[in-house]
């Protein structure tokens, strides 16, 4: 499912917004007019990590050398600091087995879903229909007004059979091993 | 087997004297500067050992503790000398006496270069001097020094440590200028013999955080009688402050643990072992690899625990192969037999 999340305007080069669909918090950053969306949940203990503060990418071979990239794409956790991707989701610390999940964000034309709108394209019966109250279509926007005129972001939530909320998924049996 | 930790005794200062420059010979002659003080252990307690000659050593070493190369240091306080160009002079004559009375007589012993750690451009001088002597195979650093040691103070040494092939051995020990325990000055010998692994642990986090590793990626390291227990604790918690605090040190790009393993080597004599000693198998898998733990019997100072005897009969016997021989082989790059 394809949910409309922000006019593509809103959210300046550097900035973010935190978004609530399908029951997950996910926040969509814009890099230098690449836009990116994350889960805000640390995959260490569950802390709000899109809220954390960007920083540039910083290397070095030897002591005292310090390559600077002033990109701001690290996103640091604000509960223990752990250091994520915000291209890849992944840990800079663990990336072989630590990675926030990431969603796909597309720029989409408010014409464009305004007309998958019509088309009305869920069956009822579909048991990955959206609720009430959200916009028909492959697009949902769960309370964002879209226009024809306008330019959307839109993250796509694969969804899984049955709808899983943040608060049950943080109980749901993570390793303990990074704590 | 190989022993990564015998000592020779210290030198008498007129041991030294033919090997010293004559204005230094009249200085000790005329002056009340008598050299290094002797020992760090108080003298006659049974951890001050005894004072033997090369044929005791052999005795003991060799043919009874059946050692094949036995890796020697030379206990005598250079960086307890304040006077900088004394204790560069009595470094290199203590060298020149190593060589010729211990490592030239008896090849399967091996020896550690002593240096005035106190001027690290000095040591590197007298670390580029033995380096290619036959015999030495490591530079003595005590592990109290008056900088931490991964400080850029000490980089150049490590460098030259590294270039020259020598492992540099960090013992229990020192008298710098600065207290022996983390917050000052204790009163009583108790004390600062405990505090001495703080002193290791300290000393391991300031080289891996200040890059000493990055810097020198072939710079190999062994502690001396720091005790191996405290380790695996230290090590999660490095890595645990590393995970957010290491974009003040990039360089250090891997978990602080890798750097240990990967660089440091541990003797296993004095052990400070748990009153139930099969825990010691749980200490020693938490470390989290069979290559890191030397045999070492630390002749002749004798402990209240013999970490040969009480440690390796717990162990399987792969892992008592590696402690006793193949770990030192290989990090010393000892062959078959023990040539270097
Ligand atoms: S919860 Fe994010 S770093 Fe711990």
């Amino acid at each position: 499912m394809k949910y409309v999340v922000a006019e593509a305007s809103e959210i300046e080069s550097g900035g973010r917004k935190i978004v609530t669909v399908a029951g997950r918090s996910i926040g969509v950053f814009n890099l230098d007019g690449e836009f990116f969306a994350l889960r805000n949940r640390c995959p260490h203990q569950g802390g709000k990590l899109c809220e954390g503060k960007l920083w540039g990418v910083i290397r070095s071979d030897r002591p005292g050398d310090f390559e600077y990239r002033p990109s701001r794409e690290i996103l640091c956790c604000p509960w223990h600091g752990w250091e994520f991707h915000v291209r890849t989701g992944q840990s800079w610390c663990a990336p072989e087995r630590l990675r926030v999940r990431r969603y796909e964000v597309e720029t989409v034309a408010g014409e464009e879903i305004a007309e998958a709108a019509d088309a009305g394209a869920e069956p009822a019966d579909d048991p990955d229909a959206p609720a009430p109250g959200m916009v028909k279509g492959p697009y949902a926007a769960e309370t964002y007004p879209v226009t024809r005129e306008g330019e959307y972001l839109v993250v796509e939530i694969p969804f899984k059979k049955s709808r899983v909320s943040d608060r049950t998924a943080s109980r749901s049996g993570r390793s303990t091993a990074d704590r | 087997m190989i022993d990564a930790d015998v000592h020779i005794p210290n030198p008498r200062l007129k041991d030294l004297f033919p090997l010293l420059p004559g204005h230094w010979v009249e200085h000790f002659d005329n002056t009340m500067d008598k050299g290094a003080s002797q020992e760090y252990y108080p003298p006659r307690s049974p951890v001050a050992g005894r004072r033997g000659g090369l044929t005791e050593l052999r005795e003991a070493v060799f043919e009874q503790g059946g050692a094949e190369v036995a890796i020697s240091s030379c206990l005598y306080a250079i960086d307890s000398i304040h006077n900088p160009d004394v204790a560069a002079a009595l470094a290199t004559a203590t060298n020149d006496w190593q060589a010729m009375e211990w490592l030239e007589r008896e090849r399967r012993l091996r020896g550690s270069v002593v240096v005035p750690i106190g001027l690290p451009a000095a040591a590197a001088e007298e670390v580029e001097r033995c380096a290619d002597r036959p015999g030495f195979v490591q530079v003595l650093i005590p592990v109290r020094t008056e900088h931490p040691l991964g400080s850029r103070h000490y980089h150049p040494l490590w460098k030259t440590i590294e270039e020259s092939g020598l492992v540099a051995a960090i013992h229990f020990g020192g008298a710098p200028v600065t207290p022996p325990t983390p917050t000052g000055w204790p009163s009583f010998f108790l004390e600062e013999y405990t505090a001495m692994a703080q002193v290791f642990a300290t000393q391991l986090t300031s080289m891996i955080v200040e890059g000493v590793f990055d810097a020198c990626p072939g710079l190999r390291v062994v502690f001396l009688e720091s005790g191996f227990t405290w380790i695996s604790a230290h090590l999660w918690r490095m890595d645990k402050e590393w995970r957010n605090l290491r974009r003040l040190v990039p360089w250090v790009r891997r978990p602080p643990s890798d750097y240990f393993r990967e660089h440091v080597r541990v003797g296993i004599q004095p052990l400070d072992a748990p009153p139930e000693p099969a825990q010691l198998c749980e200490i020693v898998d938490q470390l989290g690899s069979d290559d890191l733990l030397l045999y070492a019997s630390d002749y002749p100072h004798v402990h209240a625990c013999d970490a040969g005897d009480l440690l390796l009969r717990l162990l399987p016997e792969s892992l008592r192969r590696k402690i006793r021989s193949e770990n030192a082989r290989s990090f010393y790059r000892l062959s078959e037999g023990g040539q270097p």
